[in-house]
Formats: structure tokens, sequence, C-alpha cells
């Protein structure tokens, strides 16, 4: 089935109203040798009802595994109304509209996002979500270079704590904006970012620091003193943190004397199921003073000719279709399907439906500790507190004991020697409310068995 | 026809500049440049201390539909960022001659001589040419 309009009669009159020879001639003026010749590696065409079946297949092979791996992407329950809802036509958009006034209803709807977000974080201004937290990290330092007039360095401090994905994403995109960042080391007998740390900056022009709580490892980071070490030194304080931990837990508006600048953070918890790595969401908000700096859009409320209230979008002028290439930033989108996603389980939710579930994932996660580490040659690497992940040090070699665990449908953790050699054979567990008490003692059974077959061998 | 005093200096784009007793200037954007804007409802000026050079983009005038950079019209260190802009941005618009001032320079050795200012009558001549 051709799903172009246009007969090959309809081309012809086209190119001859605009004197062209052939749709060929009109690429032109691209450069031969940077256009692509031929599609070699892409397999042959299917046709619907091969992709189907291919796809069944695919997703046979991916099984039903018992996950307890977490890492910035979370397996939550999502209640059945959230896709039933966020599916319906009215709301099914991927995108933001062009004549976003038009649609009074989406923009409401990011106006509820903006004002959920604002309150589970504490601060002041939020936007209406970026593409995922690692991409909203190295907006958030591009945004704190902005905003730090008394900094000139760009330089961001960056705790290995924080998600490897999400520190190589934060180079890429600003390294060559002229934005420098410098990894702070963690304690090796704590996994959290120790202020001795830091003492090597003292004096020095730093612009902002970064923050993740809970940190990669699943630890909470001391917040309240690095948020005041930094801002007595004139450094901005980026938090980096997990939406439905934050319904526990202290929100980056109240670290510190005088609470973060900015908060960032993945989505993906809030209603969107894990998919192959995406598409997911990122959140940013900030304090007001800081809001001029901040990309993406924002909607704001409002009241129309007549005094009915309404929405808009607001402080446009810092965007790339009035600013140009002075914009803030080049996010001029959101992500909108999910973001209405995210709204619809916030508000079924509700704060107490997401403490609790943020407890229950807590609880999930001691118990998955204790448990594990009673099996023979298994330590817990940090103490406490966590959220809903702990590294794990096995005696065996952990990528083996991962490989025999997924044979028998269990998804143990993220190896994590590539990320951090130095912690040798360490694993990444984490825990959410979606696991049961037999789920913990199936994952123990087998890993017992696993680690004795691992040392008879 | 826009309000163009005789006794400051301006610049192609559309600053103008005073000589303060004090050997000082202050700087801000010509009567006719905050027409062109609208109501403007943000105003960024630099902090006391920065240096500039001419020509580099140092203060930002934002109205409802556009942002404008404001560039220096000489080289110098800024004594004052106007503190007022910060609450009240519409001064620019309701005297931008006055209370409207954007920054206080102390120019650079040799700076005003070479910064090659208009007089009013050569500014009205290139609103003319711009048909404002």
């Amino acid at each position: 089935m051709a799903f172009i309009p246009h007969t090959a009669a309809d081309v012809a009159a086209m190119l001859s109203a605009i004197g062209a020879p052939s749709i060929e001639a009109l690429f032109e003026e691209i450069p031969a040798e940077l256009r692509v010749k031929s599609l070699a590696g892409i397999p042959e065409e299917l046709n619907e009802m091969q992709v189907g079946r291919l796809m069944s297949e695919r997703a046979r092979a991916d099984g039903l595994a018992l996950n307890f791996i977490g890492a910035g992407a979370y397996e939550h329950h999502i209640p059945a109304a959230v896709w039933a809802i966020t599916t319906r036509g009215e709301f099914y958009s991927a995108y933001t509209p062009y004549q976003a006034e038009a649609s009074q209803g989406t923009l409401q709807l990011i106006y509820e996002f903006q004002t959920m977000m604002a309150r589970l974080t504490g601060m002041e201004v939020a936007n209406a979500s970026m593409y995922d937290g690692a991409s909203a990290t190295a907006e958030a330092a591009l945004m704190a270079v902005r905003a730090n007039r008394k900094s000139r360095s760009a330089r961001i401090l960056v705790p290995q704590t924080l998600h490897p994905h999400y520190r190589r994403v934060a180079v890429a995109a600003a390294h060559n904006q002229g934005v420098k960042f410098e990894e702070v080391p963690y304690g090796p007998e704590t996994g959290v970012t120790p202020l001795a740390a830091l003492s090597k900056y003292e004096g020095e022009d730093v612009t902002a620091i970064v923050i993740p709580q809970p940190n990669f490892f699943g630890r909470l980071e001391e917040v309240d003193t690095l948020t005041d070490w930094a801002h007595a030194r004139n450094i901005l304080v980026i938090a980096v943190v997990n939406p439905t931990a934050l319904a526990i837990l202290k929100p980056p508006g109240q670290w510190g004397a005088r609470g973060a600048d900015i908060a960032v953070g993945e989505g993906q918890p809030l209603g969107v199921p894990l998919s192959s790595g995406g598409p997911y969401f990122g959140f940013m908000t900030a304090r007001m003073e800081h809001v001029r700096q901040m990309p993406g859009r924002i909607v704001g409320r409002t009241l129309d000719v007549a005094g009915h209230p309404g929405f808009t979008l607001t402080l446009q002028a810092r965007e790339q279709h009035i600013r140009r290439a002075k914009a803030t930033s080049n996010i001029c989108t959101n992500q909108g399907l999910l973001v209405t996603a995210a709204t619809i389980y916030l508000s079924l939710m509700g704060p107490q439906g997401l403490a609790r579930t943020a407890a229950a994932c807590h609880a999930r996660a001691r118990e998955l500790v204790s448990v594990l580490t009673q099996v023979p040659g298994v330590r817990a690497a940090f103490g406490a507190p966590y959220f809903h992940e702990a590294v794990l040090q096995l005696d065996r070699p952990v990528a083996a004991v991962l490989r025999s665990l997924a044979a028998r449908g269990i998804l143990g953790g993220l190896d994590l020697s590539a990320y951090y050699p130095e912690l040798g054979q360490a694993l990444l567990v984490c825990a959410t409310e979606t696991k049961t008490t037999q789920d913990l003692e199936r994952y123990r059974a087998c890993l017992t068995d696993v680690m004795q077959a691992a040392r008879a061998a | 026809m826009s309000n163009v005093p005789a006794d400051l200096k301006y610049t192609q784009s559309h600053e103008w500049v005073r000589t303060l007793p004090d050997g000082t200037v202050e700087i801000g954007i010509t009567d006719h440049a905050q027409e062109a804007l609208g109501d403007l409802v943000f105003v960024e000026v630099p902090d006391a201390g920065r240096s500039v050079k001419a020509g580099e983009a140092c203060a930002v005038v934002e109205s409802v539909k556009a942002a404008s950079d404001v560039y220096a019209p000489l080289s110098g260190e800024v004594t004052a960022g106007n503190p007022q802009l910060a609450s009240q941005p519409e001064a620019v618009n309701k005297d931008a001659y006055g209370a409207g001032w954007l920054m206080r320079l102390r120019p650079a050795a040799g700076a005003l001589a070479a910064a090659a200012l208009l007089s009013a009558a050569d500014y009205q001549k290139v609103l003319d040419a711009e048909g404002g």
C-alpha cells in the first residue's frame, strides 16, 4: 500500500512548474561526499505481518524475567488507568502543539505537571520537561554557567557517584561549549561524597556542583553539608534526584540553609514503563531567580481579554524562535506524551500514595540486601542509609554469576566492574514495590546455587 | 519623531552615553530603541567590577516578544549596574535617558576618544535613514 498521495504525473507537473529536471536535481546543493549512497547493513523490507511475527518472537526471547536491575530506570507498578487515560484521543500526542494557545487542554496539563514537579522538588518553578535525566543534567550544567555571574570558570564539580551515563552525556553535550567537568571521588568505605574531597577546591573559582540523591550506588549523600559548603563559596547546587524517593526524602528546595539552585532528574519512575531504554523524560525545576536562564518551554497561567483564566507559553524570549543563536538552549519542545502519563500517575497516586510506594521500595531493598548477604561470598559494599538500591560485592566473577542467574530467569543486577573497576566484583541491585518476599527468596536460593556452582568450578 | 537629547553621545546600535562630572560615563538605550522593543519585562545589567570591551554584549533588554543585547559603546570597567531595573524594567520605557540608565563605566585610558561616538545630529541622521 502506498501512503504517498502524489502520482508520477503530479510529480512531473510540480517539477516542471519549478523548472527542475528531476527530484534528484533538488539535492544538488548537498556535496556528493556528504550523501548516503547505499543503505548497506539495513535489512530487506518486511511486510506488516512479518514484522508483527518478528516482534512477538523477540518479545518472547526477552521472557518475563524477575528483574533486580535499577541503575537509573526502575520497574514500578503503573495503575492501568494511567495509560488508558493517556492514550485517549484528547491526550494522545507526542508533541507540544505549534499553535500552543489553541490547545488549552494540553497547556493546562503541562501547567499541572510543572506544579507537581515544583512541589515534589520543593523548588519555585518547573519547565515543561526535558528529554531524559541525563540530558537534563547536561542542560542544568549549562544553565548554572549562565546563572552564576560570580563565576567565570565554567567549572562544574561532578561526584563519581553520579550515574556514569549522566557524566558521559554531560561531557558530550557541554564540553564543546567550554564547560569543564571535574570528577570528585567517593569514600571507598561509604560510597558517598565526603566533604574532605572538596577541600582541594577551597579558594578556587568553581561554578556549580552536582549532588545526586540518592546516588548511583543507592546511597544517600550528605546533601545539607555539601549544599552549605557550596553556597558559602558562591557555588551553585544542581540536585539530581529520583522523583519517587522525593516523596520521603527532604526535597532539594530544603537542602542546607538555602536549598539547591536547580533540581533535575529522570521522570521514568512516574508511570513510564521500562522499554529498552526509552523514550523516558527528564524534569527540571529551579529557584525563581534563575528562571530566565532555564531551558525549555514554560507554561504560565494568565487571564484572557474577557478576564477568564487561561494558559499560555511564557518567558518565550529565552527561546530560539525569538532569541536565535543566543537562546538559553536548543530545547524548544518537551516529552508531551510521557509528561501526560506522569501527570496522570501523580494525580492518581497523590502525595500519600507516592510516599507509600517510596517506603515500600525502601523496605524491599533493605529486605533484599539482608537476604542476599546471607549467601556465602556476598557482602554489602557500603553501609546505610540507602533508598532502593545497594552495591554487593561477590567473591566470584559477577559477569558469570549474572549469566547463570539470567538462565534461571533472574536479572540479578548491574555489573559495576566496567564503571567502577576499583570496587572489584561488584553488583548494583534494586528492589521496588513490585517485588514480593517470595521473589526475594527465589533470588536468594538461585544466587546460593550459582555461587556454590561457581566455587566448585 | 524620537527624542534625541543634544547633550548626549550615541552609537549606531542605539545606545546613548553621558559623561558624568567624575569622569565616568552613564549608558542606556535610546528612546527610539525602547519604542522599537515595546514594553520591557526584564533587564539584565552587568555587575560592578566587570571589564568590558567596546562592542561587547554587556546587558540584555527583553520585551514580551523580543530580547536584545546591549553593546558597550566603549571599553572600561563597570562601576554600577542600575539596581532599580530588576524590579522596574519599565523605567527604560518611561525615562530612557534618566531613571532608565543601564550601567556606569569608568572608561579605559583613551577609550572615550577611540569610541567614535555620534553627536545627536548624526544619530538623528541614522534614525532618518532607518525611516524612524
